[in-house]
């Protein structure tokens, strides 16, 4: 008889490393509950599936089409004890209860004195997802969200970071925002075995280099890896830093590496104006002086025809481009 | 009988508490002492006062932007509370909510809202916990006839009966939303009649009659908590003063007023406790308690410390430092 060893780390989607997140939650304690349409059909991304046979109707609640009341409904099952999980289907729904996660959620802490905590997590998978499906389906708010005091701002790109980041939002007393990549919950990654967080608000060095710092986070990873690849090859080294934490950010990781390389470049799918992007380029200017080059979306909606999605799209060669401009 | 008369001084003494109250947090806002926007309940005690005399400590309210009465008829400490609308650190909320977010944690009062409508779902979710958890507590939503115009008024009362929540859903109609009357925003037959299509159960009362309402509510609380879903109680009643505590309400007639004012919830109680053989002394020491409860809650406020600058960083969030 052979002993198996056990192994270090499953190849999972994001979708699946999202839900076993979950489910592991769920099974450690039992005040964490989920809400959200659909959720006993398994999640439109199926990031809830199996989880009605295992947990029951009482904690895997597939509520009304009703997003403010999905979301106050959590708001006021934190205050009562428990540990919602605030499922919004994806981030454009959720302006139908902006007013509960901005105005009620996010102060309440503070508004009421402290006596009590919002322990919610609140989902919202953002930017284009699997394409075609025009403004009100596509988009990428991220900036608003870091705007709000009170709210914790998440954005993982990779199955582990997925799991573990929102294992650490379950557990945190603070109300988190999930800015799930949408375009992303079918890649897979490897993923630890066993039980394991993320810290919160620590970026990942996603690719190391010398000559330029590029800084992004969430579903534009992929394409900004690619960028980098592509601009090794024309011999320029670039060094990656997957935010993870968009509030709060990795300040000192993307301050050391920018002081190191002197040039720094920030990559976002949401609108280039006003984005958060811009907020990391101030800071690095204020703390360092080198220059700062920001790659977002032209301030436009969403088409929905393919060329019209592509103008809006930032992609590898556009970020190819910018970090060559960023060189000169 | 006699079980009715100690009722009736019992609710007399809340809602003459309440009245001294918002009679004080005038004085301190006419002196400058209250730096926020105050928004009074007088006229409308007997609706938080009948509703919540059959409310226990762990049962979950939440409130409207007219919260103090709910606040004081759930139990709150009328010190604190006054403390709050000075904007002092020994306030309820440490003087970071003031009159509109005034909220007790430790009485199950979560709060009132800036939002009109926004302890509907505050309520239903308190509910939905309340369950998951195995507690017995129930949940009340306080919220007037703007709210019934929501969005959330939908939503909440149809989650509540789908998922058969123990909430009672009361709607205090003082007759006007902000500057304007109720009866002109409104289409319809109204509050009630939204509920009842919902599917709630549904009861009307003169929300100036303190005795009505507690019976009302009393019912279907036992309802309620026999676990048979959530209910609805409509109680017309009257806002004596304005919006705010500067609002000197121009959109109203003073013989409107007048009238309204001699149907006072507070005097008609008063009326039908010596009726019932209550002597005039023991109505007064009441009054003169609860005057000398706020005046003491005023000294205190008057003398509690502000908030600092630094208390300004304090409860934003545990993760990421406030910058």
């Amino acid at each position: 008889m052979s002993v198996q060893s056990t192994p270090k780390t499953t190849t999972m989607t994001i979708a699946e490393a999202a839900r076993d997140a979950l489910a592991e939650e769920m099974r450690r304690d039992p005040s964490v509950w989920a809400l959200g349409e659909d959720l006993a059909a398994g999640g439109i991304f199926g990031t809830y599936k199996g989880l009605l046979d295992e947990f029951g109707a009482q904690r895997i609640v597939s509520t009304p089409i009703s997003e403010s009341m999905i979301m106050n409904v959590g708001f006021g099952a934190a205050l009562a004890g428990t540990r919602p999980v605030i499922e919004m289907r994806i981030l454009d729904f959720a302006l139908c209860a902006w007013d509960e996660l901005i105005n009620q959620i996010a102060k309440a802490r503070f508004m009421f004195g402290g006596q009590t905590n919002v322990p919610v997590v609140v989902r919202l998978p953002q930017g284009i997802g699997r394409g075609f499906q025009a403004a009100q389906h596509s988009q990428s708010l991220e900036a608003w969200l870091v705007h709000t005091p009170g709210l914790v701002v998440l954005a993982p790109a990779t199955a582990a970071d997925e799991k573990g980041l929102l294992k650490a939002a379950i557990r945190s007393d603070d109300p988190v925002v999930m800015l799930d990549p949408k375009s992303l919950f079918a890649t897979t990654g490897e993923v630890p075995a066993g039980d394991y967080t993320i810290p919160i608000g620590e970026a990942r060095i996603a690719r190391e280099g010398s000559d330029l710092t590029l800084v992004t986070w969430s579903s534009l990873l992929p394409a900004v890896l690619a960028a980098a690849e592509k601009a090794g090859e024309a011999g320029i080294s670039v060094e990656v830093i997957d935010l993870r934490s968009l509030w709060p950010w990795d300040r000192t990781r993307v301050l050391a590496s920018a002081a190191r390389t002197k040039r720094a470049l920030i990559a976002h799918e949401a609108v280039r104006i006003g984005g958060f992007g811009a907020e990391i380029a101030a800071t690095i200017t204020e703390e360092l002086g080198v220059p700062v080059a920001r790659i977002g979306a032209p301030r436009i909606p969403v088409g929905y025809a393919p060329v019209l999605e592509n103008t809006y799209r930032v992609n590898a060669e556009k970020i190819f481009a910018a970090i060559q401009k960023a060189m000169r | 009988m006699a079980d009715r008369v100690e009722l009736g001084v019992s609710f007399l003494r809340t809602m003459v508490r309440i009245r001294e109250f918002e009679q004080h947090a005038r004085i301190g806002y006419d002196a400058g002492e209250i730096p926020g926007v105050v928004h009074l309940s007088i006229g409308q005690e007997a609706v938080a006062v009948g509703v919540c005399a059959n409310l226990a400590r762990e049962d979950y309210v939440a409130s409207t932007h007219r919260g103090h009465g709910h606040c004081v008829a759930k139990g709150a400490e009328t010190g604190a509370m006054m403390a709050e609308l000075f904007g002092k650190s020994t306030g309820t909320n440490k003087g970071k909510g003031g009159s509109m977010h005034i909220a007790d944690f430790s009485v199950g009062m979560l709060g009132a809202n800036g939002v009109v409508g926004g302890g509907i779902g505050i309520a239903v979710g308190a509910a939905q916990a309340a369950r998951l958890l195995g507690k017995k507590s129930i949940s009340v939503c306080f919220f007037g006839d703007g709210a019934v115009n929501r969005g959330p008024f939908l939503e909440g009362l149809n989650w509540s009966v789908v998922f058969k929540l123990p909430v009672l859903f009361v709607c205090e109609d003082n007759a006007f939303s902000a500057f304007t009357r109720a009866s002109s925003t409104t289409a319809g037959k109204g509050a009630s009649a939204r509920a009842e299509a919902i599917g709630l159960e549904t009861r009307s009362v003169d929300g100036n009659d303190v005795f009505a309402v507690y019976d009302a509510a009393h019912e279907l609380i036992a309802h309620i908590r026999e676990g048979r879903g959530p209910a609805f109680l409509y109680a017309p009643t009257y806002r004596l003063d304005g919006h705010t505590v500067f609002d000197k309400a121009p959109y109203r007639s003073s013989e409107e007023l007048e009238r309204k004012r001699e149907d006072d919830p507070v005097s008609d109680l008063e009326s039908r406790l010596r009726e019932w053989g209550v002597a005039q002394a023991q109505v007064d020491k009441i009054h003169v308690e609860a005057r000398e409860e706020m005046v003491r809650a005023m000294l205190s406020a008057r003398r509690a410390p502000l908030p600092t600058e630094a208390d300004a960083f304090l409860d934003v969030q545990n993760i990421g430092a406030p910058v």
